[in-house]
């Protein structure tokens, strides 16, 4: 160790350093310890340079270098390349040098990580892009029904009208979507088929397709699940009932114990109402399409209630208060007919009503619309102008929860006749009906909120009118837009999924607290008598007393005296 | 996000159906040039698109030298007319504050709102107008203020304090683009706290200088997610309601946009 000390020291003198002197390095922590007396340089300042090179030779823990070598390293690597202007590339060569030194490990270990989530998504969507083959047989045929009348709509056509606008996703995502839409089609029988719209969420977001499934064909699905359902209830209304219950509608009655729970009112059938539509949810294109449940009354009531963001799982609760009955599922399915019913237009005369040869009855609501077949469209100044031009087509939702007022009081074996004599006589449990504007109903009739109309419409061009359409926002409903030009016009919502309101969202408080018996006289509380009271109390009884004693001898006395006299 | 790589930086930010559309993407290219050279900008960024009940308004920040504190902005109804906007002082931010419901549109509209002072002994209650020019850059500098954030290592402050663009930011990896404490709220700290002795060892001076936001205290603000596998990461701001920011991992391609109604969402303890 002796003989190896004299060299560093020298060429530290010197300035300059060769490779063989790596060797040393190693030892320089001893260093620190060997004074030579040889050197000219002062035992302090000797203290001074070593205690600097130990410095500069520790080891970074990350990279495995140290400054010193480093250095060496690029001073040498300088002095042999010889650049111009040294001085203003240092950094850059530094860089070089350190780079040069990198470990291709960890190069290789990263890169294999990093692909695992884009390669895992591109498998998955790999899938839309195929080409599905069809057998010999039935190929033909496929193809014509495949080219022809096909449920799936032109998804690009509409993005291409709404990007005039300002609205929609990247064209690609669109055309991603377009195809699972496609797929959506493909695997089950479809009447008709839409793209609802996007509902952004916390942690993922929903795409979401509004169906319209063949007639006959929904309802065998439907059946299988139903049926399922109805047993469980059919069983657990059984054990509640007592068996004087007739059993024609169980869910509507409720069961016949001291404590009658409020009426559970029932949700619309499929296909009518708040259900005219089924609704399929994915969280990316690809992903499989999960069918959401028809929506309840209930359900559309607590979410009038709430205001919660979605999570992106669609099996999350929903924490509220109220408490919603059941889980991010149902509350999306709620609030996605809620922004249906208030926010899905179209131009005046696109849609018009059926047969118009039954007469209206009272409270029937009208809910079959079909295509206007003569529609000739609507210029867009005309659009742009009043509201009148545009109307609502689907069902607005009453205060209930449904499109089609229910009676929760119903009393058994109801006849047509009966009816009118119920409602003279007013019974105080029977509540009022419940109406909302018909269907079809032009928006500037749509009331003002706080001052805000409720529909904001704007051309989609300022510079080239002769090709604007016309884009109507709503407000109450951020997210929801709409489009029309000439005979074509289409809904989508991008958003959130809640409505807008400048007041502040304050949660209802919950119910006065409830009666536990009705008060009566024998449970009141009273006071007890005072001493005096009590007092007095005895005193009138003696009274009574001495009273009907002295009536007795008296009647003793009038009796002997009749005796006497007879 | 800026202005010269809007094209391609606006489908990456599409994910909310906010977008421009094309007339006002080719408006914005020629009259964002003027605009530069007008006042002599270094750089331009679209910052986004308020709604208003009427109209919209965009709006876009020029910088000079000094990233961070020497922003102007600007609105314009139409994309080719732009006038500056004032800057928003705190009394504004406050008066602002009180103004509930939807932007009108019109620039020259006037709030009526009620403020209440309370003095020592009595409470006066004040009617002031607030004037729409002023609630936006008043909204403006609060969505700056709570939301604007950027990667950890974009920005590096110079000896002279000056803050710049950091040109080898080379983009962070997919795995610290999932952290939340890689993003940096993009406007003055307010107290940088002092952590311990491990974690600093790992702070550099001058890419450190701003609040993290891991340090928030409620970190729910934000919603971070992956979009198309881990090409891209987009955060949105949960509290003002169509903020995003986006960054591709492993690259440099960073921004942010607003679009959306220039509200707070106050709701949000309720909707979380």
């Amino acid at each position: 160790m002796s003989d190896e000390v004299p060299k560093p020291s020298q060429s530290e003198s010197e300035g300059k350093i060769q490779h063989s002197e790596f060797a040393s390095s190693i030892s320089s922590q001893e260093l620190l310890v060997q004074v030579e007396s040889e050197h000219t340089l002062t035992s302090v300042n000797e203290i001074i340079i070593q205690n600097a090179k130990a410095y500069l030779l520790q080891q970074s823990p990350i990279t495995n270098l140290n400054l010193y070598d480093h250095l060496s390293q690029v001073l040498t690597k300088v002095l042999d390349e010889r650049p111009d202007n040294a001085v203003d590339i240092i950094e850059d060569i530094s860089k070089k040098v350190k780079r040069s030194q990198f470990s291709k490990k960890m190069d290789t270990l990263r890169d294999e990580y990093e692909n695992s989530m884009a390669y895992g998504l591109a498998e998955v969507q790999k899938s839309l892009f195929v080409k599905t083959v069809e057998t010999e047989e039935g190929a033909a045929a496929d193809h014509e029904e495949e080219v022809a009348d096909t449920p799936l709509p032109n998804v690009m056509e509409m993005a291409y009208y709404f990007e005039q606008a300002g609205i929609g996703l990247s064209s690609d995502e669109m055309y991603r979507i377009f195809l699972a839409l496609k797929q959506l089609v493909e695997a089950h029988p479809l009447q008709k088929c839409r793209f609802w719209g996007k509902i952004l969420g916390i942690n993922g977001n929903y795409i979401i397709a509004e169906v319209d499934f063949r007639e006959g064909e929904e309802d065998a699905e439907e059946l299988g699940e139903e049926e399922d359902a109805e047993g469980k209830e059919d069983d657990k209304e059984d054990f509640d009932r007592t068996e004087e219950e007739e059993t024609e509608e169980p869910e509507d009655k409720p069961p016949e114990s001291t404590y009658k729970p409020p009426p559970v009112i029932p949700k619309e059938e499929n296909r009518s109402g708040t259900n005219r539509y089924t609704y399929f949810v994915c969280s990316e294109p690809a992903k499989p399409w999960v069918k959401l449940p028809p929506v309840t009354p209930a359900q559309i009531t607590v979410a009038r209630k709430i205001k919660k963001f979605f999570t992106g799982n669609l099996d999350a609760p929903v924490i509220s208060y109220p408490p919603f009955p059941g889980n991010e599922m149902s509350y999306l399915r709620a609030q996605i007919a809620r922004i249906s019913a208030g926010s899905q237009i179209s131009p005046l005369g696109f849609y018009q009503f059926g047969d118009e040869e039954e007469e209206e009855e009272e409270g029937s609501v009208r809910d079959n619309y079909e295509e206007n077949p003569e529609f000739e469209g609507i210029a867009t100044a005309e659009l742009l102008d009043t509201m009148a031009n545009w109307v609502h087509h689907t069902q607005h939702i009453l205060p209930q929860g449904r499109c089609v007022w229910f009676n929760p009081v119903q009393k058994k074996e109801e006849d047509f006749e009966e009816e009118e004599e119920e409602e003279e006589r007013e019974a105080p449990d029977e509540p009022e009906p419940e109406v909302g504007p018909p269907l079809l109903t032009p928006l500037s009739e749509d009331a003002e909120v706080n001052n805000i109309p409720p529909w904001a419409v704007k051309p989609s061009s300022i510079l080239i009118p002769q090709y604007a359409s016309a884009l109507v926002r709503s407000n109450l409903w951020p997210g929801a837009y709409t489009f029309a030009i000439g005979k074509k016009f289409e809904n989508v919502y991008f958003g959130w999924g809640h409505k807008y309101s400048p007041e502040n969202y304050s949660p209802s408080s919950a119910p006065p607290v409830q009666a536990e018996y009705a008060s009566g006289p024998d449970i009141t509380e009273v006071d007890d008598p005072t001493v005096e009271e009590e007092q007095a109390l005895r005193a009138a009884l003696e009274e009574r007393l001495a009273a009907a004693e002295e009536a007795e001898e008296e009647e003793e006395e009038e009796e002997e005296e009749d005796d006497d006299d007879n | 996000m800026q202005a010269e790589y809007l094209h391609q930086y606006l489908p990456l930010v599409a994910s909310t159906g906010l977008v421009l559309s094309p007339e006002q993407r080719a408006t914005l290219q020629v009259s964002l040039e003027i605009v530069k050279k007008n006042y002599k900008f270094s750089r331009v960024y679209f910052w986004g698109k308020i709604l208003g009940l009427t109209a919209d308004y965009f709006i876009v920040m020029g910088v000079e030298t000094d990233e961070l504190r020497g922003r102007k902005s600007l609105y314009s109804l139409n994309c080719m007319d732009w006038k500056l906007l004032p800057p928003a002082t705190d009394e504004m931010i406050e008066r602002s504050m009180r103004v509930k419901g939807r932007f009108m549109g019109d620039p020259s509209h006037e709030y009526d709102t009620i403020s209440v002072k309370k003095n020592e002994e009595e409470m006066a209650s004040l009617e002031l107008k607030v004037k729409e020019e002023e609630r936006l850059t008043a909204t403006i500098e609060q969505i700056n203020r709570e939301a604007a954030i950027v990667p950890r290592g974009a920005f590096i402050k110079t000896p002279l304090e000056q803050i710049h663009k950091n040109r080898s930011f080379g983009g962070l990896s997919v795995t610290e683009a999932g952290k939340l404490q890689s993003y940096l709220h993009f406007t003055e700290p307010v107290i940088l706290k002092k952590k311990s002795q491990l974690l600093q060892a790992n702070l550099e001076d001058s890419v450190d200088f701003l609040n993290s936001l891991e340090d928030d205290e409620l970190k729910v603000f934000w919603s971070l997610q992956y979009e198309r596998g881990s090409k891209l990461v987009i955060l949105q701001n949960l509290l003002w309601l169509g903020f995003i920011f986006f960054h591709v991992p492993e690259t440099s391609q960073h921004g942010s946009i607003y679009m959306g109604l220039g509200e707070r969402n106050i709701d949000f303890p309720f909707m979380i």
